[in-house]
């Protein structure tokens, strides 16, 4: 861990001004992977700029019926809130399947939705990663990439966006609301928030330097059946090798999203188009798919997860 | 006390305390943070300085340069060693490589500079700041790529690895019913959960070493060898490890590099390895690729049997033993059995819980459902067809006590196997396939000299000093537990002092040998406590009943007290071990059963029950037995559904260096387990009638799994782990 400076901020303008102060800040509130990447000087910050005072702690109702999630509201109490639990189950459901309770204490909104891959090239810094050093080559293609990205992804890099709630925040056509260092607020839709790699796969959202997000809004409750399929290796405390984000009808008729294959949450219309035809809907999802040998697989999990869930929302099994 | 006949009656068949469960009497130490371990001794360190080591980033070729500079400029840095600066070290005991010193690189993350500095943030901080420049040269990473050319791998001075009795093909030509299959394991990790440490500390030439090691003797000869030191002038002390399972039985990296730390800058020294450097710096179980082959008569029997395993280490290293178990597990006339080594360019591979067997059975037991399958029988019947109270390659010689067919009948009896559905594929519950699969368990128990000191002073307290370890086995337990037994007082009256290299050389904890001979040193000792009290008090030795901290003989009694006067008695004695082992063979058996959901859709994994019924001798504390039993059943899950070192062939290193990226099984992973135990006593084993069971607790797990989700999904994975995208294309269609 590289030596830096730290401040603490009382209010999001606050932490815009000190961000627009100090290039190479990042803010920090729960730490839970950024503090692992500093240790590992695969991020080497050098000021953090401590929003956890900021007073966005707070789960609102908004004027249309639908939610404002302030940035600083921890996963478990955003997992346990009575309206996101009856509501969005999909939501609950995304982030109770990820990390521990543990870090699910500390990991906050913001934070979660600006977690970085988990691509081992890019936790090894004797490897060529494009994410972690620009330009330096992506030693994951051409080795073991069973667990990368098969959709969306580029020559540069095949990493995937490792994280749960957002794939359920995609499903829920969520609203991120933000403040920029010259201390104006803009709202990015979740669909626009998190950047295919390209050429640029250090850039990995939406955000310009500095700017810090304030909320995530969730439009109107869509009623259904709300479902997330998490498949893994373990049953607990491991990333995504596919999940599936689903608000459905008694027909499975409805909206899918996908996680663990792409560099963010992803969701396709004319997957949607298709439901409830799982096979049909699959294909949409991985049109275009360019998989490794060891990930190849993935493009069948697709389908198969998504004909459970359809099964599920049919009401064949528990 | 030389143990070349099996004992009769003894004290411990008293069981008063020995054989009853019994809570870790450390067990509050740890619980309440008061169990100090290597990298925590504050105790006995004031003010120590913090070594991070720097791991190599090529896999193989030379160091060719170091610029320190900017690394020796960051704040707190004292010193900086390097590996050019001195030549490569002499190998310590079953090492295979150098742990430091010259410029040759033999694997990833090979340790090649140590900072030191006042505290562990700037000596990592530092450490990323030190400059290394390497010639990179190519090396065989790929097991798969050069097995088939593999040499046989050499037996001590015997010559090839290869075991012959009979004519193995011909019988194989002729068999009815055959099975040609390849099994395939992969190279896993320890993964205990405290990494490597040591905490080193100089005055004059004398070198202390607060560390975590296994195997005490063996760390203190190593270090003194590697180091160049009289081991006199050495101690190593080690009263907790935060587990082990073979990672730290021999020395490694940070024991050498506190001591070459602590001795430049002559302040205590620090060093943890990092996590990532726990799985390419230090030890790991190799991969195997195993070919089987049986030919059986269509009852099951077998009447030829082969079995070859191939497996890669560097340059020196020692064969993965996947054999080892398929010489003595079953009977057969036509044998062939060798092993096969490969010279591989990957860290160093050597002994993790169970060598041998562990991979051995994957593929052994494996196959075995295969065969059962081919013949139409039951997996459980072919196991008893083929049992043999012999060694099948030397029939003169029995098994001390092998009761198989009996854990095997309890087991699946307990279990209800005969309940389940015997056509793969064919039970389902809403989205899960169910199936069922069982597997013999079987590791060897090993004699092995070790030693105690047993002290009882004048208050009736004794103490039981040696360098055993209790990796979390529950050592300090068992230890007390035959120390009150045999003197016959409570449980609180001993006190046990371990991992101290001042105290008699105990066997150390490994192989699963640490429990039945570090109790029997214990009982060795106390047998002559007894004689020496007994003799005092004006009774015979032979005759004496010790109970309720009195000596009783016929009608008379006396407190144990009156022997001591105001001084104690000291007993420094040893077990050692005559010609049993070679006239009898000391294994130990288990019956695995396992029930697997597969999921239809996704083919995710999830285990519903387990069952081990397990025959290892007296079972010195039930309470911890079990736990060492379900702690290598979740060990064999991890192996069966998870584990692997994913290997870059290309860079020569194991990628998934952290404890997110090598999955070992969570509790949510883990469902009920059921363990069993015969009631069975085994004299010629140890004069505790006891033998180990740590390890016997993970062979054949992996296999109970695979034979299960055989069961489930009619899906023959030989590849382990059985991760879903080995099968996913074969599930049944979904309905």
């Amino acid at each position: 861990m590289k030596p830096f400076t730290f401040e603490r901020v009382s209010s999001p303008a606050q932490a815009a001004a000190a961000a627009a102060k100090s290039r190479g800040a990042r803010f920090i509130a729960g730490g839970t992977n950024l503090l692992d990447l500093m240790k590992l000087e695969i991020e080497a910050p050098t000021h953090l700029i401590d929003v956890t005072q900021t007073g966005l702690g707070e789960i609102s109702a908004t004027g249309d019926g639908g939610l404002r999630i302030g940035a600083l509201v921890t996963n478990t109490a955003l997992a346990a809130h009575e309206r996101v639990k009856r509501d969005y189950g999909v939501l609950s459901r995304a982030i109770v399947a990820g990390a521990s309770g543990q870090l699910r204490n500390k990991a906050t909104t913001g934070g979660n939705l600006l977690q970085r891959t988990r691509c081992p090239y890019f936790y090894d810094t004797n490897m060529a990663c494009n994410k972690r050093v620009p330009e330096s080559g992506c030693s994951a293609r051409g080795g073991v990439s069973r667990q990368l990205g098969i959709v969306g992804v580029s020559e540069a890099c095949i990493a995937t966006y490792p994280g749960d709630m957002a794939v359920a925040l995609r499903v829920l056509d969520a609203v991120v609301e933000t403040v920029r260092p010259d201390g104006s607020a803009r709202t990015i839709p979740i669909a626009e928030f998190h950047r295919l790699w390209g050429d640029t796969p250090h850039i990995e959202t939406a955000l310009e330097p500095g700017e810090m997000i304030t909320a995530v809004v969730l439009p109107a409750p869509l009623g259904g059946t709300h479902l997330y399929h998490k498949v893994r290796d373990r049953r607990s405390y491991a990333f995504a090798l596919v999940s599936v984000a689903a608000v459905l009808d008694a027909e499975g008729r409805g909206r899918v999203a996908v996680g663990g294959i792409a560099p963010r949450p992803w969701r396709v219309e004319a997957a949607d188009a298709a439901l409830p035809d799982a096979a049909a809907a699959a294909r949409a999802l991985t049109q275009g798919a360019s998989p490794t040998d060891q990930n190849a697989f993935k493009i069948a999990l697709v389908e198969r997860t998504l004909a459970g869930v359809l099964a599920k929302a049919r009401g064949e099994f528990a | 006390m030389k143990y070349v006949e099996p004992v009769g009656e003894t004290p411990i068949d008293r069981q008063r305390v020995v054989g009853r469960p019994t809570p870790r009497i450390e067990g509050p130490l740890k619980v309440t943070g008061r169990a100090h371990y290597a990298y925590e001794r504050h105790d006995v360190v004031e003010d120590p300085l913090y070594g991070f080591v720097v791991g190599s980033a090529i896999a193989q070729g030379r160091v060719t340069g170091f610029d320190l500079a900017e690394a020796k400029a960051q704040p707190g840095v004292v010193e900086i060693l390097t590996t050019t600066e001195m030549e490569a070290l002499p190998l310590g005991l079953g090492n295979s490589t150098t742990l430091f010193g010259g410029d040759v690189i033999h694997h990833y993350h090979q340790a090649i500079a140590l900072v030191v500095a006042r505290s562990f943030e700037e000596a990592r901080a530092a450490a990323s700041r030190v400059r290394v420049s390497y010639a990179r040269t190519p090396g065989h990473h790929d097991l798969a790529s050069i097995a088939d050319t593999a040499p046989f791998a050499k037996d001590g001075d015997k010559g090839p690895d290869v075991s012959a009795l009979g004519d193995f093909e011909a019988a194989y030509a002729k068999a009815p019913v055959r099975i040609d299959a390849t099994y395939t394991t992969p190279d896993e990790s320890h993964a205990m959960m405290e990494p490597h440490a040591t905490t080193a500390h100089w005055q004059g030439d004398k070198l202390t070493l607060w560390t975590s090691n296994q195997m005490i003797s063996w760390g203190k000869d190593s270090i003194a060898n590697v180091l160049g030191l009289k081991p006199e002038n050495v101690r190593l002390d080690c009263p907790y490890l935060g587990g082990g399972f073979g990672a730290k039985l021999f020395l490694r990296a940070d024991a050498v590099l506190a001591a070459l730390g602590s001795k430049r800058t002559q302040r205590p020294v620090k060093v943890m390895l990092s996590r990532p450097l726990v799985f390419n710096n230090t030890t790991h179980r190799p991969a195997t690729i195993q070919r089987l082959r049986f030919g059986a008569d269509k009852d099951g029997r077998m009447t030829a049997f082969s079995h070859v395993c191939t497996s890669g280490n560097l340059p020196g290293g020692d064969i993965e033993n996947g054999v080892s178990q398929s010489r003595l597990l079953y009977a057969a006339p036509n044998r062939y059995t060798a092993h096969r080594l490969a010279e591989l360019d990957l860290p160093e591979g050597a002994s993790m819980r169970a060598p041998g067997e562990a991979a051995g059975m994957m593929a052994l037991e494996g196959a075995m459902d295969e065969l059962a399958e081919a013949l139409g029988m039951d997996p459980v019947e072919l196991r008893i067809v083929n049992d043999t109270q012999v060694d099948p390659e030397n029939p003169e010689r029995k098994f001390s006590n092998r009761k198989l067919v009996e854990c095997l009948r309890r087991g699946a009896e307990a279990f209800g196997w005969d309940a389940r559905n015997t056509t793969p594929g064919g039970r389902r519950e809403g989205r899960w396939l169910i199936g069922h699969g069982m597997a013999v368990g079987f590791r060897n128990s090993i004699p092995r000299k070790s030693a105690a000191r047993v002290r009882l002073s004048g208050n009736g307290q004794v103490t039981v000093e040696t360098d055993m370890t209790d990796i979390g086995t529950g050592t300090y337990t068992i230890l007390a537990q035959t120390a009150a037994e045999m003197l016959g007082l409570p449980l609180e009256a001993v006190s046990v002092t371990l991992g101290d290299s001042d105290h008699p050389a105990a066997c150390g904890s490994g192989g699963q040998w640490g429990a039945a001979n570090s109790t029997s040193s214990v009982y060795a000792a106390c047998v002559k406590v007894r004689e020496t009290v007994a003799t005092r008090l004006g009774f015979d030795p032979a005759k004496a009943d010790f109970s309720d901290g009195s000596v009783h003989q016929g009608s008379e009694s006396r407190p144990l007290a009156d022997a001591l006067g105001a001084g104690e008695i000291v007993v420094d004695e040893s077990i050692e071990y005559g010609d049993l082992a070679e006239k009898f063979q000391q294994s130990t058996f288990a019956g695995h059963f396992v029930e697997l959901a597969v999921d239809a859709y996704t083919g995710e994994t999830q285990v519903r029950r387990m069952l081990a019924c397990c025959e290892a001798g007296r079972i010195l504390n039930p309470v911890s037995a079990r736990s060492q039993v379900i702690g290598a059943m979740t060990m064999g899950v991890g192996a069966a559904l998870t584990e692997e070192l994913a290997v870059d062939t290309r860079y020569g290193f194991f990628v998934n260096h952290d404890l997110a990226g090598y999955e070992v099984p969570v509790h949510a992973d883990i469902p009920h387990q059921e363990v069993i135990f015969l009631e069975e006593l085994d004299p010629v084993a140890s004069p505790m009638k006891a033998k180990g069971v740590g390890e016997l607790g993970l062979c054949g797990v992996g296999a109970a799994v695979a034979n299960a989700l055989y069961n489930a999904t009619g899906v023959r994975v030989r590849e382990y782990p059985l991760t879903l995208d080995k099968y996913l294309d074969k599930l049944p269609a979904i309905a």
